[in-house]
């Protein structure tokens, strides 16, 4: 029996032919990312017991993202603690605000993750960077700290589910509406603990910021990471990125690889997906939202903050205006995808369509600032929860969805179908 | 090793860490305070209501969603001694292993009981009653390593201890 994706980076990194569901691994990692939220506890506690060391500060990432420019003096401390360590330890990548942006998007084009490589992190959703074939997943703050520390974490071998693809995606329907039908099929705990293999003959038709979208949301369906196997379209934008070429792994699955279950999912079926609240696993086809009457619309995360989803929506909002009760807020995830937007003329399409852009960060998406709703607010969102309480007050009401709904939905001030706007679905420039 | 507790019973599935502990309070890693607003957008009287050496009763995959470890730090700071449930989200998982706290992954856990009850579980044999009903039901063991961990005192003494062997 063969091994699937996520056995064989394993494999690789533990020196070993073969890995097998269910054993407990000591894996050395390649990369720590490392944000303002859940590292500086972890530097408490190493310092607290005398561990205060970096493995290899060549290899980690920090990149304050949650609450930058600090909201509080609460925030303001977390990012110094931050800052302090990376200062102390020479830590090489470091993404002050105004040059960074969301840890995750930041990471994926920095050119630093090349495929086969184990990547960390203190936040859920690491493995967004698995769509360039690394083996990356979330951790908790003692975890992280024992990477800081030694290099290496401890895990049991993931059972694979794998995504079998086909066909492509019809116009307006999006790398977003995959992922949440995939969601709503195998539910919340559909692969609880899992790796999710992305796949099948589908694969060449999505772009890498396509893929990131997929990957990224593997913990939404209680995924321990998510994984594409590199390809063609991998390899072009490793080369773009500059990583080098002797780092690249580009293992594949084997054909005989023993799966947990198998998912098929064909592109050219698929409609736009809304997620009602309050589980990402809660989706419906987008006919059952339409008429909702939004009071907010969030475009940005780490899920749907690239350029190509700002280019989807602009293709929407040019010529239009936003609804006169809707508040639309537009944040690109990071300062190059800002610079890129400004260059393209996307950001004064918003600006002028009366959306709100604000800078990169993970602001309203898990209601820490810029943007957080309030009582019975309704929200769609281009972002990844809609749990109770998750972008502000417990009562409001988030719908997840496309880049592309939301656009759509900021227009009209209610949740709207794209494809039934005028020119809202032609391919974006 | 032998626990009593009197369970507080959330029969819902996917309870996540948003609503274990909301991000609006993740500007603090002070488990004391932490502790104050420990699964407030769930239940708001809990924080009032919990006694040091409850137990928290719910469905599957508790402790989805956000990595945030400052979930396990305010059920641990709340009293909170342990959490039953049908089964557990992986990240929130390797937290509560790495700080020592105690979980149990028991098929249908809700179904065994009523908020209010005194439970008895022995950790080591996998066994645990319901000292109101008499009901019992049995569970697969912490593996060995968390237990390790937790004899160690949390994960960073196990790590720091097994780099100075």
């Amino acid at each position: 029996m063969g091994m699937t994706l996520a056995e064989k980076i394993l494999a690789h990194k533990v020196g070993r032919d073969r890995v097998r569901p269910g054993e407990l691994l000591e894996v050395p990692v390649d990369w720590v990312l490392a944000h303002e939220i859940t590292t500086p506890a972890a530097i408490k506690m190493l310092e607290a017991r005398d561990m205060d060391r970096v493995w290899n500060p060549e290899r980690v990432v920090a990149v304050p993202d949650h609450t930058v420019p600090a909201k509080d003096i609460a925030s303001a401390k977390l990012y110094q603690r931050l800052r302090e360590w990376v200062q102390r330890h020479g830590i090489k990548h470091w993404y002050e605000v105004g040059r960074g942006g969301i840890a995750h998007t930041v990471f994926e084009a920095s050119g630093l993750p090349a495929p086969g490589e184990v990547v960390v992190s203190g936040d859920s959703h690491t493995p967004n960077a698995g769509a360039l074939g690394t083996f990356a997943t979330g951790i908790g703050s003692t975890d992280l700290a024992g990477a800081i520390y030694a290099g290496k974490i401890w895990l049991r071998v993931p059972e694979t589910l794998r995504i079998e693809l086909k066909g492509r995606l019809n116009p307006g329907v999006y790398a977003k509406d995959i992922i949440l039908e995939v969601i709503r099929r195998i539910g919340d705990d559909g692969a609880r603990g899992m790796a999710m293999e992305w796949g099948g003959e589908g694969m060449a038709t999505l772009s890498m910021e396509e893929r990131f979208t997929l990957t990224n949301m593997a913990v939404e369906a209680g995924g321990m990471t998510g994984v594409i196997a590199a390809d063609e379209v991998t390899q072009a934008y490793l080369r773009e990125k500059g990583t080098p070429e002797e780092r690249w792994h580009c293992f594949q699955p084997d054909p005989d690889a023993e799966y947990a279950q198998v998912v098929e999912v064909d592109l050219s079926q698929l409609e736009p997906v809304v997620a009602f609240p309050n589980r990402p696993g809660n989706g419906k086809p987008i006919s059952e939202a339409v008429g909702i009457r939004i009071d907010q619309a969030y475009l940005g995360s780490c899920t749907n903050g690239r350029i190509s989803d700002l280019r989807v929506a602009a293709n929407i909002l040019k010529g239009r205006q936003v609804a006169p009760w809707v508040r639309m807020i537009i944040v690109p995830a990071t300062q190059e995808i800002y610079k890129q937007a400004l260059r393209e003329g996307l950001l004064e399409i918003f600006v002028e369509a009366g959306a709100t852009v604000s800078y990169p960060s993970c602001g309203a998406c898990l209601g820490m600032h810029t943007g957080v709703l309030g009582p019975n607010d309704v929200c769609i969102s281009s972002t990844n929860r809609n749990f109770t309480g998750r972008m502000g007050h417990p009562t409001a009401q988030i719908y997840l969805a496309s880049p592309a709904v939301v656009a759509a939905s900021a227009v009209t001030g209610y949740i709207t179908d794209p494809r039934t706007l005028e020119s809202a679905t032609e391919e974006a420039a | 090793m032998k626990i009593k507790g009197r369970v507080h019973v959330y029969a819902r599935d996917h309870i996540n860490t948003d609503e274990i502990i909301p991000a609006r309070y993740l500007t603090s890693d002070d488990p004391a305070y932490l502790g104050q607003h420990v699964m407030e957008d769930l239940d708001p009287d809990f924080p009032r209501k919990v006694q040091p050496g409850d137990i928290i009763v719910a469905g599957k995959n508790f402790g989805t969603g956000s990595s945030r470890e400052h979930a396990v730090w305010a059920l641990k700071a709340a009293g909170v001694e342990m959490v039953i449930a049908e089964s557990f989200a992986n990240i929130f998982y390797r937290n509560a292993i790495n700080n020592g706290f105690l979980i149990v992954e028991l098929p249908n856990a809700p179904q065994y009981f009523e908020t209010g009850d005194e439970v008895e579980v022995d950790l080591t044999a996998g066994w645990l009653k319901n000292l109101r009903t008499g009901e019992e039901a049995t569970f697969t063991p912490l593996p060995e390593f968390a237990i390790k961990v937790r004899e160690a005192g949390g994960y960073l003494e196990y790590l720091k201890a097994s780099e100075q062997q």
